[in-house]
């Protein structure tokens, strides 16, 4: 059997002056699965994913990465496996171009030039910055920014990848980039957890939705469990609502249709049953 | 803003190019716009920050409770208009200790009397349902904390015009509704004229008096919130349309427009789940 490329087990984790952020995290992600973490503000989500790459080390509990405890490993050794892209893209935007931003990750692995630069040009033009190379990163809008971080991650090539809230900020076509660029990675076999806020981006791009609430997992199922009006209350219990496709079918008795696709296979569905 | 155009400094072209735009007092009126349309840059230049604070070249007019931004002190122009900047991380002062000390700064430096400040802290917290933070240290916030926390420290200022760029990017979708619901009540009750810029459509479905679509610089469309919202042409103009427009043409391209007779998809989509 594989391991599991994420494996947390009684996670604990505690900030130094601040309240208890994870409580007791158990959590398996296998290799190839897409995974949305969703919850309230402050539900302890991106603390979650800190876990993942060794950028936070539990309180208690262990953390295994491809199967190896992340305990002994370096942050540095981690990264050739955990690719995560921040919330916030200026906690990780440094460089004077997007060129030498994006390839900093690449060099750091230490891959040959030739490789790297084909790296670096495919993550900048999979983001949409082709013709930005020289650019510098603080003359891009905030949007474009967050898709700057976004290619430096995909330039790493790593098999996991965690992007923390990849929709913030985005217009439509930036919204259906991101979610081509997770169909794209998923189809490549690599893992891919991102923690969103945008319930239609989450209930179409990914097979599986954790639900955290206080620091601890309260729910974990498909899209279509998570958005079924059974789960309402438990979503509400952490400040999330189903998307309107949901509420549609579950008011004209459809069952779970968690997107617009599903919405409208359901309604045709039903009509072809009725004739 | 009348005739409005604005270019950083150190660039020629101008991000902002004839924009003609007012907010009266009590109303909210949201900018929508794909990536890169200016959104924020008309956010700097609405509450007077640009010129005064970065450089830059402004022509026209921009008037903030009848008197021309550029001929007001930057503590005049903060004193009138409120902003909340998209990033909360840079809207923090970075002075404070607490959650509470955060949101009194703004009202401590207007020299207000200690009863009236914390009685707007406090406002202030109740409306956006932060009190369990105030002890908290504003600068380990989760990104949505930090958010909520940024646009208490802007409204317990009361300022007469309020500018938001994006308030609820980074919001749960019970926090998004919160704001909304808290930021219709603000001008309604306080007559604050708001500016929203926002991407959330069904967000601004909700709260919004008028639209006004910016592209390029420009203002391509501006009419009452339902007309713009549900103008095919939004997309084309890359923005999302609010979901139950969106759910609405997917089943009626489906032929299936006759199941949703009798549905209010707007009111459906804003019903609590809990």
């Amino acid at each position: 059997m594989t391991a599991p490329a994420i494996l947390l087990e009684g996670v604990t984790f505690d900030y130094p002056r601040g309240p208890r952020a994870l409580d007791g995290i158990d959590l398996r992600i296998e290799v190839g699965q897409s995974v949305a973490i969703v919850g309230q503000n402050g539900s302890g989500k991106s603390t979650l994913v800190r876990q993942f790459n060794g950028l936070l080390k539990p309180t208690a509990g262990a953390v295994s990465i491809s199967g190896r405890p992340v305990g002994s490993r370096h942050v540095a050794e981690l990264a050739r496996e955990v690719g995560l892209a921040f919330q916030n893209p200026d906690r990780q935007i440094f460089a004077g171009s997007v060129r030498a931003e994006v390839g900093f990750g690449p060099r750091n692995l230490g891959l040959p030039d030739a490789e790297r630069g084909a790296a670096v040009d495919r993550a900048i033009a999979t983001v949409g910055l082709a013709g930005d190379e020289a650019t510098n990163p603080y003359d891009l809008g905030f949007s474009r920014r967050k898709l700057l971080a976004l290619a430096s991650v995909l330039a790493m090539g790593t098999p996991i990848v965690v992007l923390d809230e990849p929709t913030t900020g985005q217009d439509a076509r930036g919204i259906d980039r991101v979610q081509r660029i997770v169909a794209d990675l998923v189809a490549d076999g690599r893992t891919v957890v991102a923690i969103s806020h945008d319930m239609r981006f989450v209930a179409e791009s990914f097979e599986r939705v954790v639900v955290m609430r206080d620091g601890r997992i309260v729910f974990d199922g498909t899209p279509a469990e998570a958005f079924a009006q059974k789960s309402w209350p438990t979503l509400a219990s952490t400040y999330l609502e189903p998307p309107l496709p949901a509420r549609v079918g579950a008011r004209l008795g459809l069952g779970a249709t968690p997107t617009e696709a599903a919405l409208v296979a359901a309604l045709v569905a039903r009509a072809g049953s009725e004739t | 803003m009348r005739g409005t155009s604005y270019a950083y400094a150190g660039t020629r072209l101008p991000v902002l190019a004839d924009i003609d735009l007012d907010v009266e007092e009590g109303r909210v009126l949201a900018v929508v716009g794909p990536n890169e349309a200016g959104k924020s840059t008309l956010c700097l230049v609405a509450a007077g920050l640009a010129p005064a604070s970065i450089g830059g070249r402004l022509t026209g007019s921009v008037v903030i409770d009848g008197d021309e931004t550029l001929a007001l002190k930057p503590h005049e122009a903060a004193q009138r208009c409120g902003i909340l900047f998209q990033n909360p991380a840079t809207q923090l002062s970075g002075t404070t200790a607490t959650v509470w000390e955060e949101i009194a700064f703004g009202p401590r430096n207007l020299g207000l009397a200690v009863d009236e400040v914390v009685e707007r802290v406090a406002g202030a917290m109740a409306t956006l349902r932060i009190d369990s933070l105030a002890e908290r240290d504003p600068n380990r916030l989760s990104g949505g904390q930090a958010q909520l926390v940024a646009l208490a420290s802007v409204m317990a200022l009361r300022p007469s015009t309020l500018v938001l760029d994006e308030p609820t990017s980074q919001l749960d979708p019970s926090g998004t509704r919160l704001v909304g619901d808290a930021l219709s009540r603000f001008a309604a009750e306080t007559g604050t004229a708001v500016l929203i810029v926002e991407h959330k459509t069904g967000l601004v479905a909700r709260i919004a008096d008028e639209v006004a679509v910016l592209v390029a610089g420009r203002i391509v469309q501006r009419g009452p919130s339902s007309d713009v919202l549900g103008d095919p042409v939004l997309e084309d103009h890359g923005v999302d349309p609010p979901p139950a427009v969106r759910v609405g043409r997917a089943v009626a391209a489906a032929g299936r427009a006759a199941d949703l007779v009798g549905l209010d998809l707007a009111a459906l989509e804003s019903e609590p789940t809990g």
